[in-house]
């Protein structure tokens, strides 16, 4: 997932044109990138798929954090080969925004200038080990679930690449889930780390589908421009229903205590998250905004003279085939 | 001599092997989300998850032919230092990206020629170990070879970062090289080279990849040494290990 609150822009193109394209849309063709399309429909687009890639490359972070004490062998290459997959679906999401006429390099400087956001639940610390489990069946979960409706979306390279994206995503879900089992089976320790996982992260998951479709503008255009296929509040429904048998089957408490079936709605009811910590985090103020950001600033930073040779090696060797020929 | 003095020398040399590929795994995934660019990041964590793979299979081939019913990940979270096998090389910090492709490939190319013997090892697990083992060593070592000719080939800054990174290093290259009393038996038993052997191959190579680096390799014969036996470990092994042990130490006898 991970892009939440994106703004559509408003577009002002020929009312002509907008209408074929629409109608392209409505008939669920794909749009390739050097097909014409409304200026707002590529911005949207842009900010979008943007904001996805940044929130995989953010979310290396709280997942590396614990690479370094994942207690098995096997616990580390399997975190190891999830935040490979995530900085490669941050490689082809970056690809699918080029295409739209944005540079990689472009999108980065955003990012790191603050101009552009990723996902809300990666300003959110790793404290324990099943914190770990934790990410990979909450945050992977609710992005699954996020991402499988964008399979269908309307712009080519980008629903190619949430088929992709979805694939190993179902893979993380499921090692999260197993990895967090074994806590909630194991030591008493254990199980409180997984409870206290749970209790930390539920509402920021919930978070992760953007604000209540009260209060949400920007989706009218979108959903038309089958950018976003469902509401915010759907997702999250649907989250909800899915997640709340898997911590009962776990035999962990649940986060909420406003959480109960309703026969009636054929829906769990629970209760929203804090929408004003919400806001909080996107404008900058959550536990790991500044570190997060900093990190990101200081590895760019670090890594401009590697940047620098190795494009100054390539050029060298440019020249000397050209010489030689 | 008996078979229990057999297996010890060739439990020793297993966690050499093993313990190489741990610690160096380790210190490259330490790297993760903080590299230069994108396709480093991938590639780094490809790095570390075929070492720390391939740790599963020594360290696990260790426990086994010990014979006291340790797993392989006892032997990796459970050891003090005085345990542990590496090459002092391995267990060196990170610094920057050019010291960490510097390690990479220095100790890439001891690796890749390792294992090529290895292939035809009189231990047949050995030798299956070494071949699949082998493949993706060879895709580091033309990664690392290639990035260290780039690096140093490049810009000013880069070619004097990559020959701070050589002259760091290149004082634990020695020891790969280095034999004792359990490399002499596995030469007995066929199941490994002597160390020395390498040093041929071993220098025509690095000198050819450092040559096209514009890299200059110091002129001293002086080496490092004390990880592969044991003897003495840097300072910086102990830091490694309360790290990466720590959960293992703190809660003991869980299942994880």
């Amino acid at each position: 997932m991970y892009a939440q609150m994106v703004q559509s822009e408003a577009t002002k193109d020929d009312p002509e044109k907008l209408a074929a394209f629409q109608a392209r849309i409505d008939r669920d063709e794909k749009i390739e990138p050097k097909d014409w399309m409304p200026e707002g429909y590529r911005k949207t687009l842009i900010r979008q798929i943007g904001q996805h890639a940044h929130s995989e490359i953010v979310g290396q972070l709280p997942e590396g954090n614990w690479i370094t004490r994942a207690p098995t062998l096997e616990r580390k290459a399997i975190l190891l080969a999830k935040v490979q997959d995530e900085a490669g679906h941050g490689l082809y999401l970056y690809c699918a925004t080029e295409t739209l006429g944005v540079s990689r390099d472009e999108l980065t400087e955003m990012l790191l200038d603050g101009r552009m956001k990723y996902s809300s639940i990666f300003n959110y610390p790793t404290l324990n080990w099943a914190d770990i489990g934790a990410v990979g069946w909450l945050v992977d979960g609710a992005a699954i679930i996020n991402q499988v409706p964008l399979q269908r979306t309307s712009f080519g390279p980008y629903s190619r690449a949430m088929i992709r994206v979805c694939k190993e995503e179902s893979f993380h879900a499921r090692q999260g889930f197993d990895a967090i089992r074994k806590m909630a089976e194991g030591t008493p320790e254990q199980k409180k780390m997984a409870q206290n996982a749970v209790d930390r992260l539920w509402f920021p998951a919930l978070m992760m589908f953007g604000p209540s479709d009260k209060d949400s503008t920007h989706s009218a255009q979108s959903m038309a421009w089958k950018i976003k296929m469902n509401t915010n509040d759907e997702l999250r429904q649907k989250f909800v229903d899915q997640t709340v048998p898997q911590i009962e089957f776990l035999g962990l408490d649940l986060p909420d205590d406003g959480i109960k079936w309703n026969e009636e709605r054929g829906h769990y009811d629970y209760s929203d998250p804090d929408w004003s910590e919400f806001f909080d985090v996107i404008k900058g103020n959550g536990p790991c905004n500044v570190d997060r950001l900093a990190a990101r600033n200081k590895a760019w930073k670090d890594g401009a003279w590697v940047r620098d040779g190795l494009l100054a090696h390539a050029r060298k060797k440019a020249a000397a085939k050209v010489a030689a020929e | 001599m008996s078979a229990a003095t057999s297996n010890e020398a060739f439990t020793q040399f297993l966690l050499r092997m093993g313990d190489n590929t741990l610690i160096l795994g380790h210190r490259v995934s330490e790297w993760c989300g903080h590299s230069p660019v994108l396709e480093e990041d991938i590639a780094l964590a490809n790095t570390a998850l075929d070492l720390i793979g391939q740790t599963q299979m020594w360290l696990g081939l260790a426990g086994e032919i010990e014979g006291k019913g340790q797993t392989a990940d006892n032997l990796a979270f459970l050891r003090d230092v005085w345990d542990f096998r590496n090459l002092l090389l391995v267990e060196m910090p990170n610094g920057d990206f050019g010291q960490t492709l510097m390690r990479q490939f220095l100790f890439d190319a001891w690796h890749s020629i390792q294992l090529g013997r290895l292939m035809s090892s009189s231990d047949e697990r050995v030798a299956a170990i070494a071949e699949k083992t082998s493949k993706e060593v060879a895709y580091h070592l033309e990664r690392s070879a290639d990035t260290v000719v780039g690096l140093g080939d490049g810009t000013e800054e880069s070619h004097a970062r990559m020959q701070d990174a050589l002259d760091y290093l290149w004082p634990y290259v020695g020891e790969m090289f280095q034999s004792d009393a359990v490399d002499a038996e596995m030469v007995a038993k066929g199941i490994a080279p002597d160390p020395a052997s390498l040093r041929e191959e071993y220098d025509a190579l690095v000198g050819r990849i450092l040559a096209t680096a514009t890299l200059t390799i110091p002129d001293t014969a002086f080496g490092h040494k004390g990880g592969r036996t044991g003897a003495m470990h840097t300072e910086h092994l102990g830091h490694l290990l309360t790290q990466m042990q720590w959960l293992q130490r703190a809660y003991p006898g869980s299942e994880w």
